[in-house]
């Protein structure tokens, strides 16, 4: 009976409509879990300013989209306690996109032409963003970026803007970490050719490292969604390289490291933010230990900022907030902010007032943004130390 | 060389056995039917969560025992041989007179379906409501530790887990050179791994070829009306094809998930469609055509990341596809039947 209660759900729900959900922080405590009474969803009237966001709940990198929105989440109600923007309170829109370029943008355009929405905060991915900007620029509707570095995203127009560091800088911190740091000479790079965010990381470290006298011995690829790796790594095990970067995401990151381990490759492992997500250490187990990565924030950083932040996520989510949730909440930050001092709620107003952000003390470092709408801010580099993230160094730019 | 040749060999096997079960999940159902049942690759991913489930709920010590281990892949097999029968039973068999059309897109259908229904939250939950002093189970889609007391998992859920340990990896054997810089490594579970999937393809071709279902079943897919006529109860071997299938799916699954210790709902879709490729490598309706194409697909991918690059291994898999049907449409052990008029 189970099964065929499954497959009733499954139906019902593949074959509805796009999951709409207004945002309704859900406390991650299993024992008290919400009830279905869901409050009414704001209306875009005038009494309540609607801002939208796209992000992937899920699919392949749904732990990102769910940190993201709660941390977009937490900004909206601290705004709104502290009496809103204007004398009205903000509400957001929340669409799954499920993790695919194609769902982001149609989300998008709901988002401007149905919702009216004032500011667009996604995605995650950088593939994801690429294919909603277009949209977003045409109907002159501000979009920030949390966390997507490819510096393609910011390119597609003046409405485009984002609170974290590009894709050059991340592969130029850790190509400067491995050399100078690590000393590494030989390195080799497993990339997955279907991400722009790892052949733009990928890119990047491959010249850097080169130019600091390193060398790259071998570049394998692989397609998201691939769990089979070992013919990849048997071809990297055979140069013996000192370091393995994996720019990749997470979940393909934990199979890579665990099967590296089986085929008996011993090499450091490094990567990028992608790797970010607690799930790592589920998926990944030890195998992931003693890898480096480079990242936005850090949950040791000491500065009240992020130790204020991290008291009230956990007081809010009962878990410490990652980096995607930490740039959620800076752009969220960010456009509340914009709001409060554009002159009139207008998309034109808005985006006036994004463009002249200036040392804005985010979570995840201090945020100006720059004439091509990117922000000036350093970088982490962490390590992986039992079943953790570890803040070894910041590298500037 | 010889060991590079020796580990990139252990690993095309390892995925070619995988594809082979399921790939004759597809090819059984085409022969009965002529049906690509296109929701296979996704039984199969219902059977890794069941056998997750199971895993789980045996606890580390119990699923790593023999007996757990039996247990987790018979559990699996049953549950989704009872899924592939009301699939059968329910979204085909009301079609089966339908143009073949309506049935394809109801498979693509089911398979969808199950993907993306398996990636919502879905758990119920005990609720403690304090005014009233009562306690009462309750639907909610916020997810919970699995198997917890006062929270059962109904949908998974999007997110990629961690398929649970039921075999400690071990090396098996390992050969290396004299001053060792090279090496080959057979680990304990692609030992195990290809003994099942061997076993299975025995107690299939003993079952089709060695008794009277194996028969009747040999007969509906030959003609099903002179079938039907002569007495063989038609429904009956059909369901139990589909069942078959199904089952054996679920076995691939878990090997699946003993090799690559990830499970994700989308898993089905990108395992069933290399499986479906391979059943038409080998001509689909040919269970020792599925086998061999399976095999092939297998060692061609492995091939390609070993000379070219990885970037091209799906491109010349399915590359390899295409030749195979141009020079043999009827697939490499298919035979040609002349279309009558």
């Amino acid at each position: 009976m189970r099964l065929s209660l499954l497959l009733a759900c499954a139906a019902v729900f593949a074959f509805g409509c796009e999951k709409k959900t207004v945002e309704q922080p859900k406390p991650n405590d299993v024992k008290q879990p919400v009830t279905d009474t869901k409050p009414p969803e704001p209306k875009p009237s005038d009494d309540v300013l609607l801002l939208g966001e796209v992000g992937s709940l899920t699919g392949s990198e749904a732990a990102f989209g769910i940190s993201t929105r709660d941390g977009i989440a937490l900004a909206i109600d601290e705004a709104n306690e502290a009496g809103g923007v204007k004398g009205k309170k903000l509400a957001v829109r929340v669409y799954d996109d499920q993790s695919k370029p194609e769902e982001a943008a149609s989300a998008a355009t709901r988002l401007i032409t149905q919702d009216k929405v004032l500011v667009i905060l996604g995605e995650v991915a950088s593939t994801n963003s690429l294919a909603m900007a277009p949209k977003a620029q045409e109907a002159k509707v501000p979009m920030i970026s949390p966390s997507s570095t490819n510096p393609k995203v910011t390119e597609v127009g003046d409405y485009i803007f984002r609170v974290c560091f590009i894709d050059p800088f991340q592969g130029y911190v850790m190509a400067k970490y491995a050399r100078e740091e690590l000393k590494y000479k030989d390195v080799a790079i497993l990339t997955d050719k279907k991400s722009a965010y790892s052949e733009g990381l990928t890119d990047v470290f491959k010249r850097v490292f080169a130019e600091m006298g390193g060398k790259v011995v071998g570049i394998e690829s692989y397609a998201k969604g691939d769990t089979d790796f070992r013919a990849q790594l048997t071809n990297i095990k055979k140069l013996k390289p000192q370091g393995l970067y994996v720019p990749g995401y997470y979940q393909d990151v934990a199979v890579i490291a665990e099967q590296a381990k089986e085929l008996g490759l011993k090499t450091t492992m490094m990567g990028g933010d992608g790797w970010d997500s607690a799930k790592l250490f589920e998926l990944g187990g030890s195998a992931v230990e003693g890898s480096f990565v480079s990242n936005h924030y850090s949950a040791d950083d000491p500065s009240p900022r992020v130790q204020e932040f991290i008291k009230k996520y956990q007081a809010k989510y009962k878990t410490t907030p990652d980096s995607l949730a930490a740039l959620g909440y800076d752009a969220a930050k960010v456009a509340i902010e914009a709001m409060k001092r554009a002159s009139e709620l207008s998309g034109p107003a808005i985006r006036d007032q994004i463009a002249t952000t200036k040392d804005f003390p985010g979570v995840a470092g201090t945020i100006t943004l720059d004439e091509k709408r990117n922000p000036v801010k350093p970088a982490v580099v962490l390590k992986v130390e039992g079943g953790k993230f570890k803040y070894v160094s910041t590298v500037a730019q | 060389m010889i060991y590079d040749l020796a580990q990139h060999l252990i690993n095309a096997m390892a995925a070619g056995t995988i594809y082979a079960l399921v790939a004759l999940g597809y090819t059984m159902v085409y022969g009965v039917l002529k049906l690509i049942n296109f929701a296979h690759g996704d039984v199969m991913m219902v059977g890794v969560y069941v056998g997750y489930t199971v895993a789980f709920l045996l606890g580390r010590e119990a699923a790593s025992s023999f007996l757990g281990f039996i247990a987790v892949f018979l559990v699996a097999m049953l549950v989704c041989a009872a899924l592939g029968f009301l699939i059968e039973r329910f979204a085909y068999r009301p079609l089966r007179e339908k143009p073949r059309l309506t049935a394809l897109i109801t498979a693509i259908g089911i398979s969808f379906a199950l993907s993306y229904g398996f990636q919502l939250d879905a758990t119920v939950a005990k609720v403690r409501d304090e005014t009233a002093q009562t306690e009462s189970w309750q639907l909610s889609s916020t997810p919970c530790g699995m198997g917890s007391g006062d929270c059962v998992t109904l949908l998974p859920g999007a997110a990629a887990r961690r398929f649970p340990t039921i075999i400690e990896s071990k090396e098996w054997l390992k050969f290396s050179n004299a001053d060792e810089t090279s090496e080959v490594r057979l680990l304990n579970w692609q030992v195990l791994s290809f003994l099942i999937a061997i076993g299975l393809l025995v107690v299939l071709q003993v079952l089709v070829y060695g008794t009277k279902f194996g028969k009747a079943m040999r007969a509906v897919s030959h003609d099903h009306r002179t079938a039907a006529l002569l007495g063989i109860p038609v429904d009956t071997v059909i369901a139990g094809t589909f069942m078959l299938g199904s089952a054996l799916a679920a076995g691939a699954g878990i090997l699946y998930a003993i090799k690559d210790k990830q499970v994700q709902p989308l898993m089905g879709m990108y395992v069933g469609l290399k499986a479906f490729v391979a059943a038409v490598i080998g001509g689909i309706g040919n269970l020792q055509g599925a086998v061999a194409g399976a095999l092939l697909l297998g060692l061609c991918e492995e091939l390609v990341v070993w000379f070219g690059s990885s970037s091209w291994r799906d491109a010349v898999a399915f590359g390899f596809l295409i030749i195979v049907l141009l020079f043999r449409p009827e697939g490499l052990f298919g035979r040609a039947v002349a279309e009558k008029v």
